[in-house]
């Protein structure tokens, strides 16, 4: 009786369970635009917040590189450069490490060894910002200023990036603290790709004979580029608006100089800095450009990642296909 | 059981709601955020129908919620531009209520006490003074064996009511600062690296050999950080003290709005690199019962609080300065 009882309550429900249905996709739908309007919201706050010193300095604002809050003269230029150049130079840092990190969790490290290190790893994502910049502080300038430096400008003292006296504040301590940062995320996004390369692919592999590392570069990394890729990109986001540590130990000068042991400033923390004494309304708007300028670049940064990633992945679907 | 208890709790909400306290919110400077939470505190034994919540959220943020009378009073380390207070709806009133100075630290072999002047520190601060044993430092400082060191400029990288002190000073005492770089929070800095907050400036300084920097007065004693002695208008070489900044501004003229600045004051015994710090409220006040409390808790903090201002390193106001002060108090309006 009951047994039989249960399909034909299932058949009753039907235009109900419809309706859930319906009800479930419009709000997954209405959530998901929420994020974009936010996006949209967020952008145009602080076009509104900033229209006066975008009226005032117009293009300049960002091709010029003074900054002076007592002259009323801002730009912005320095900030973009410090933000770009420290965002890269804690790619260049951090993505190797994290993608041989990934390799050696993925393929290479005994089994019992896996989990425990893939969650120390993360847990480097858990210390807060500021103690990190604490850190760097009192930590790593004094290393990197009596022992990392010299020994860098010793080897390679004759390019252009590493001449210049060494404080230790510098665009490369910058750079540094990022990359630590981001480690762990680019790191965990890593192992997930590498991990989801199918077993097929490496059995293949070995089959023909290959070596590990043969195995590794030929069945598991040309199969992850894409979402590698993406990971660094996921990295790169967060790299862009970091803060607080980078505050504590970038030197906080706006200029644009060569050399990476020449302090720098980055938009994110020129924000950070300015904005609680910031009193006059041209000032505070000046800030507020600032932060439209770093969220435009974000967008870009994004914008174009997903860009080459889409030619990427058709010229590999093209070659497949030939 | 359950209910008897049940009902206890209810009537002490009811009752506790009944005898609501009176919040008074406030916002602004960093500075002095150590000495009002003090305040704050014994004023609670005083009267205990009051509460003051203060958001320590920076100068700027605290002139701009007075001026949207988002908060009952403000503060702020710096006095506010003529233009600033047009754009209040009432008239706002500056009400000073302690100081501190702004002390020279520098990183040397072996710490030597060291002299400075004005000029000398806007020389260095410009750019122009280059090696601790230049010509203008040794002058200064005779029996002192200075280092062929380079100087490495250490300045505050966040906005700060002790840079528009620093600067104020160095724009008093110095023409070339005062064309090229001026006064205010943050300025564009001829030279020098960028550290933030008190504790960011001590630390570069701590770890650079040859760096010089400015901190607050009470961050360095407490850290017990080597300071300069530096020579006041009148040609004496004092040292940061909270007496010698009372004694700055004794001497100091301050006009009776008390926008005032107390740095180069005259007489041999005063600092000259300190300011004051104001409490920002309205003279007409919108809620009666509120302006009452405020000026209750504004006169005992001229008459008990000063007192409590040197037990945490600021520097009262002296006894003519607060009566004048308590005279402004009386004339606010509820």
């Amino acid at each position: 009786m009951a047994t039989a009882a249960v399909p034909t309550s299932v058949l009753q429900l039907r235009p109900a369970s419809r309706f859930g249905d319906r009800a479930f996709e419009w709000l997954t739908f209405a959530m998901s635009l929420g994020v974009v309007v936010l996006v949209i919201l967020v952008g145009w706050q602080l076009a509104r917040g900033s229209h006066l010193a975008i009226t005032k300095f117009g293009f300049h604002f960002l091709a010029t590189s003074t900054w002076d809050p007592v002259a009323e003269q801002y730009g912005a230029l320095p900030f973009i450069y410090g933000t770009v150049v420290s965002s890269l130079l804690a790619l260049i840092i951090a993505v190797p490490l994290s993608i041989a990190t990934a390799i050696y969790l993925t393929e290479l490290a005994p089994l019992w060894i896996r989990q425990p290190l893939a969650s120390g790893i993360e847990m480097l994502a858990a210390i807060p910002s500021v103690i990190l910049g604490l850190w760097g502080i009192f930590v790593m300038i004094p290393w990197l200023r009596a022992h990392a430096f010299p020994a860098l400008k010793a080897a390679l003292g004759w390019t252009p990036f590493f001449t210049g006296p060494i404080y230790g504040v510098s665009m490369l301590a910058g750079g540094i603290i990022i990359a630590i940062m981001i480690l762990p995320i680019i790191t965990s996004v890593a192992r997930e790709i590498m991990r989801s390369v199918p077993n097929l692919q490496r059995e293949a592999a070995y089959a023909l004979g290959a070596t590990k590392w043969e195995v590794t570069r030929i069945a598991v990394l040309s199969y992850a580029k894409n979402g590698l890729f993406g990971a660094a990109i996921l990295g790169l986001g967060r790299a862009l608006g970091e803060t607080m540590a980078v505050t504590m130990v970038i030197g906080n000068t706006p200029q644009i100089k060569a050399s990476l042991f020449a302090p720098g400033y980055t938009l994110a923390s020129v924000i950070a800095n300015e904005f609680t004494e910031a009193t006059t309304d041209m000032y505070l708007q000046a800030l507020f450009e600032i932060g439209l300028v770093l969220f435009g670049i974000t967008i870009l940064a994004n914008l174009l990642a997903q860009l080459l990633l889409k030619t990427m992945t058709r010229k590999m679907t093209t070659r497949v296909a030939q | 059981m359950k209910l008897t208890a049940l009902t206890l709790v209810l009537t002490a909400l009811v009752s506790g709601s009944a005898s609501a306290q009176m919040t008074i919110n406030g916002a602004g400077a960093t500075f002095p955020y150590p000495i009002y939470s003090k305040w704050f505190d014994e004023y609670a034994k005083v009267d205990s129908s009051v509460r003051f919540n203060y958001q320590s959220i920076g100068s700027g943020g605290g002139q701009k919620q007075i001026i949207a009378q988002t908060v009952d009073f403000g503060a702020s380390d710096g006095p506010m531009t003529d233009e600033n207070l047009k754009s209040a709806p009432g008239k706002l009133l500056h009400i000073p209520t302690v100081a501190g100075a702004v002390v020279m630290t520098y990183n040397l072999p072996g710490n030597p006490a060291v002299k400075l002047d004005g000029e000398t520190i806007a020389g260095i601060y410009l750019g122009t003074i280059k090696k601790w044993n230049d010509a203008k430092i040794a002058a200064l400082n005779s029996g002192v064996s200075l280092p062929d060191q380079e100087i490495v400029v250490v300045h505050r990288s966040d906005g700060s009511g002790t840079t528009f002190i620093f600067t104020d000073y160095l724009s008093k005492v110095s023409a070339d600062w005062k064309s090229k770089v001026g006064t205010n929070t943050s300025v564009n800095w001829p030279t020098g690296l960028g550290g933030k907050g008190n504790e960011g400036v001590s630390g570069q300084v701590k770890q650079t050999p040859g760096a010089i920097g400015y901190v607050e007065l009470i961050y360095a004693k407490q850290n017990k950080m080597p300071v300069a002695e530096v020579k006041n208008s009148d040609g004496v070489f004092v040292g940061p003290t909270v007496e010698s900044v009372t004694a700055a501004m004794a001497t100091a003229q301050i006009p009776d709005d008390f926008r005032f600045s107390i740095t180069n004051p005259a007489g041999k015994d005063s600092y000259p690199i300190a300011g004051a710090t104001w409490l920002l409220v309205y003279e007409q006040q919108n809620d009666a019962a509120k302006g009452a409390k405020l000026v209750e808790f504004l006169k005992w903090s001229m008459a008990k609080g000063e007192e409590m201002a040197k037990q945490l390193d600021y520097a009262p106001l002296p006894q003519e300065l607060r009566e004048r002060v308590l005279k402004r108090i009386n004339e606010i309006k509820f």
